[in-house]
């Protein structure tokens, strides 16, 4: 559904939603250009998803087919969920961009080049014996805008006393110009923002913004565009936003966690893609009470927090699946001295290395139980950038009130991806109260007996500095109420079993699912964590067609929520699509016997696309 | 105020040894030089002035491990090789706790090599207590990181291949700012080393040469032994000439020519007093220091006891709180609502 309206030259073509993808060579700055134009999306309003999808490289080789950085944007006057299946318009910097992301592009959509790329040198590192875009095939098939951004870079810079290798950095703000200008964004946030960025080099800041205005310029005069594009503000709930990655969204939460609790909120972390990020952001955290300490490595890192909790911090340690595998001892540490502590994996591609930049869902049954011995522990997962924030709070709070590590599972696609976020106002956050016990709890009160529990099976937590409550906790089996080291089997059962109904307990602080659609039907699809997004579209995509198909999400994976067998039963079919192998399919049928879910699994590094769920599961209906 | 919240009472009550005792029987085996490790460090800790709720000790795995159980302070039994880990985290979040790292030879150096040198390098005032027995004990006798070469044990019973770490030089090499050895035999030096390492504030190592009587026993017999003692014993005191043997007519002279140390008598061909190398554990430059760590590991010197640095500089924790503080002190107006809000908003309806 598109409108058309006059203005000036060219006619502005009303459109509902539009998906770009920017790419061109690690080193083009594809992923500044696109967190720009994400940014101008945001600030006229529109609903948003990205994706940033790069390779492991630094910078790889100019031109070469694995060197090549994308930035996926999807924004819209609707709601949206994913950054996008297929890109409307494809915006390439070199033949190696081109190559690798053009199958990707709509039949029909806009294909933006710099043709200044396309020199002998780079088609043959791209695998191309002739120019593409001298092909008549590609000129059918696709709207094809052949720009020497090279060229008007250059031109744009002409006696600016910049390096030839300076002036071709600026390119992508050229790219970045017509981009503007094809969406209809006015200029100055973003001549202010250059003007910020290079506040420090205002040589650069100059040159960005010559080439910037030249880009914007080029789209209005060339003749090349008969019309420009209008995407309206969407229609998000009335209140103030801002756009925020996933990982940033988990550094904000925890840092909201202190300014609420009062308390210090300790991080100890070690960088590894893609959960570095946490570790940065929270380290510009500080007057709000937080405090960051880069370990030695992975085992440290949470180490450091243990420590920290064991001191009354509200600690938590970052990462993603290879350092997960390497704090799987300490984590059964935190279980046994049931110390709060907040574990955030941020999933990549494994098993191994595997593939650090891309993204998966592949941890969920270490998560649930990849530790030795009986180690129980709550497990809850993301479901959107912005709901990284609410579940880092949620996440601390389950920690702290029933004196437990606790899991939460983000992934690589949640991570870089970037949403809106809608500011809370303070009463909506929720309420973290954080209790220390400071007198002796028995022997009316003459001693301090560090398991004497609560009626939901809660230890107190005395720490360092409080007198008369000093206490040893360790790895050791301990006696179930002195605290004091026991080889007692039968101690040792009780024990066991006590851990393990406290996270059962734990169910009381977990909500039911909310089925979307009819409560029974033909087909559920259950998701769980980053694949929330394009399961949302598919399931209102097959209740548009008509279909009987549902949908619950689930963000808790232990425990789960009361009502779900109920709810899964109430449906002729389960189908759950995951970046795995099977995981959550494979965990449901041992949960629920009788449950035999349909699977969809997709592990290319990537997020599942609506209209290929669409279509696995109108093959199944 | 703590760094947490956390009221944190100042006033000293005065203590006792029995204050530091838990009542919980220490479970090591007769005889084991671990037993008096612990009654000097409840000797020591009353004198120290810090309240006993204060003070913290770490632990990871083995025979010297157990030791946080045995005493009657906030405690951790943690991982094999982790303790600095869980200590770090302890000591940048709550600066105000004395901790204390209660290891072994195999614990430190071998699982927990990684984290013992950053311990040592961060200079976060933590203070560690290594015991070196130079045998696995709890997994019952098998070559460890401080094993002589060619030691015969049950995993080299054709003896050791492989060299082993000399911990105070390891300690220095890392930057450590306060390095010293006692043996726990020696009760009266073991107390002073203590109360030395106590004050000190910074990465804190203290070796103990430790007796295992079950798997390693007489492993220190070549420097306790009443007939060797003095000529193999070098004790180390602060602005005093480094002298030993019967007499202490022997000493250590810093030869100029080589570069190295040397062992000099004392009337033997001029050389007088004067000659021997002056100990100070303060110098900023810690060559003489590993100089001095390394002897033992040389045929025909004395091994040193006693402080090798003793070295104050900004501890980590120090440092870390100067940052948050400047930092809070920067935005003194910093609030939830701005940390929520951002600088880079937009409003709808």
């Amino acid at each position: 559904m598109s409108t058309q309206v006059s203005a000036g030259k060219h006619t502005v073509e009303q459109v509902e939603a539009v998906t770009i993808r920017f790419v061109g060579d690690s080193g083009d700055g594809m992923q500044l250009t696109g967190t720009e134009f994400t940014r101008a999306s945001a600030l006229a309003g529109n609903d948003l998803a990205t994706f940033p999808d790069y390779p492991a490289e630094i910078r790889a080789p100019a031109g070469s087919l694995y060197g090549v950085s994308g930035y996926q944007v999807n924004f819209g006057a609707r709601e949206i969920h994913t950054p996008g299946d297929a890109p409307d318009v494809l915006v390439a910097m070199n033949p190696a961009a081109l190559k690798t992301n053009l199958a990707d592009l709509k039949p029909g959509g806009m294909l933006l080049v710099n043709a200044g790329a396309f020199t002998a040198g780079n088609l043959e590192k791209a695998g191309y014996k002739t120019n593409p875009l001298e092909d008549a095939a590609l000129t059918q098939t696709y709207k094809l805008v052949p720009v020497d951004m090279n060229k008007l870079t250059e031109t744009a810079l002409a006696g600016s006393g910049l390096s030839s290798k300076e002036v071709a950095r600026c390119k992508n703000y050229f790219a970045l110009g017509l981009m503007y200008w094809l969406y209809s964004r006015p200029i100055e946030p973003q001549l202010e923002a250059i003007q910020r960025k290079f506040a420090k080099k205002p040589e650069f800041a100059s040159a960005n913004a010559a080439v910037f205005k030249a880009g914007h310029a080029y789209g209005e005069t060339s003749e090349v565009f008969y019309q420009r594009y209008q995407v309206p503000a969407s229609k998000l709930a009335a209140g103030t936003y801002r756009n925020v990655t996933g990982n940033f969204a988990t550094a904000l939460g925890f840092a909201t966690v202190a300014r609420l609790t009062g308390r210090q909120v300790f991080l100890g972390s070690y960088p590894i893609t893609p959960a570095t990020e946490i570790l940065q952001e929270m380290s510009y955290f500080k007057e709000h009470g937080v405090v960051t300490y880069q370990a030695e490595d992975e085992i440290a890192g949470i180490g450091s927090a243990i420590g920290a909790a064991f001191g009354g911090a509200l600690a938590c340690t970052s990462t993603s699946g290879p350092g997960l595998a390497l704090k799987t001892e300490m984590m059964g540490l935190a279980v046994i001295t049931e110390l709060p502590l907040v574990i955030v994996n941020v999933q990549r591609g494994g098993p191994s290395t595997g593939m650090p930049t891309k993204t998966e869902q592949a941890d969920l049954l270490m998560a649930l139980f990849g530790r030795h011995g009986e180690a129980p522990m709550p497990v809850l997962a993301a479901q959107s950038p912005a709901d990284c924030f609410w579940s880092a709070i949620e996440a601390m709070k389950i920690a702290t009130k029933w004196m437990t590590p606790v899991l939460l599972l983000t992934d690589g696609y949640l991570g870089n991806g970037s949403e809106p976020f809608k500011v809370p106002s303070l009463d909506e956050l929720p309420k973290l109260q954080v209790k220390y016990q400071t007198v002796p709890n028995y022997a009316d009160g003459a001693q301090y007996m560090p398991y004497l529990r609560d009626d939901k099976l809660v230890r107190p937590w005395a720490v360092p500095g409080t007198p008369g409550l000093e206490h040893r906790v360790g790895g050791l089996e301990k006696d179930s109420l002195s605290g004091m080291v026991s080889y007692d089997g039968m101690n040792h059962e009780r024990m066991v079993k006590t851990r393990a109904q406290k996270i059962r307990n734990v169910v009381e602080d977990v909500p039911d699912v909310e089925t979307f659609g009819a409560a029974s039907g033909d087909l559920l699809l259950v998701s769980w964590g980053g694949t929330f997004g394009a399961v949302r579209g598919a399931a209102e995509e097959l209740q548009a067609r008509g279909k009987a198909v549902s949908h619950v999400h689930l963000r808790w994976l232990n425990p789960l929520p009361k009502n779900l067998g109920e709810v899964l039963r109430r449906f002729k079919k389960v189908f759950v699509p995951e970046v795995n192998d099977g995981q959550l399919a494979f965990y449901l049928r041992g949960k629920f016997p009788g449950v035999d879910p349909l699977q969809f699994n997709r592990i290319n590094g990537k997020p599942i696309k609506i209209g290929e769920l669409v279509g696995k599961v109108l093959e199944v209906l | 105020m703590s760094t947490n919240g956390q009221n944190v009472n100042t006033a000293l009550p005065t203590y006792t040894k029995k204050d530091f005792e838990s009542g919980v029987d220490p479970r090591w085996c007769p005889g084991c030089g671990d037993y008096s490790i612990i009654n000097q460090v409840q000797r020591a800790l009353p004198a120290v002035g810090v309240k006993r709720e204060n003070i913290v000790f770490i632990s990871g795995i083995g025979c010297s491990s157990r030791f946080p159980y045995y005493m009657n302070n906030y405690g951790m039994h943690t991982l094999h090789g982790r303790a600095p880990s869980f200590a770090s985290g302890l000591k940048v979040s709550r600066p105000e706790l004395q901790v204390w790292i209660v290891t072994g030879d195999g614990d430190a150096l071998a699982i927990g090599g990684n984290h013992f040198i950053h311990a040592m390098r961060r200079n976060l005032d933590l203070k560690m207590l290594l015991f070196n027995n130079r045998i696995y004990g709890l997994t019952k006798g098998q070559v460890s990181p401080t094993s002589e070469l060619g030691k015969k044990t049950k995993t080299t019973p054709h003896g050791s291949p492989d060299y082993p770490f000399n911990p105070p030089a390891l300690a220095l090499g890392a930057g450590a700012t306060f390095v010293a050895r006692t043996i726990d035999v020696e009760g009266a030096h073991m107390g002073g080393v203590l109360k030395a390492a106590a004050e000190h504030k910074g990465s804190t190592l203290v070796e103990v040469f430790q007796n295992c009587p079950v798997f390693n026993d007489g492993a220190y017999e070549f420097l306790t032994d009443k007939a060797v003692k003095a000529d193999a014993l070098l004790r180390m005191e602060q602005g005093k000439p480094l002298v030993f043997g019967k007499d202490n007519k022997k000493g250590i002279r810093f030869n100029p020519q080589s570069a190295e140390l040397e062992v000099v008598t004392i009337g033997d061909g001029g050389v007088t007093e004067k000659d021997i190398l002056v100990h100070d554990a303060t110098r900023e430059d810690p060559t003489i220091a590993f100089m001095l760590a390394n002897l033992s590991m040389k045929p025909g010197f004395p091994t040193p006891i006693g402080v090798f640095r003793n070295v104050r500089m900004p501890t980590c924790e120090e440092l870390t709180w100067q940052i948050i503080d400047g930092a809070k002190a920067k935005k003194p107006d910093a609030s939830l609502e701005k940390l929520l809000a951002g600088s880079d908003t937009w409003t709808i309806g």
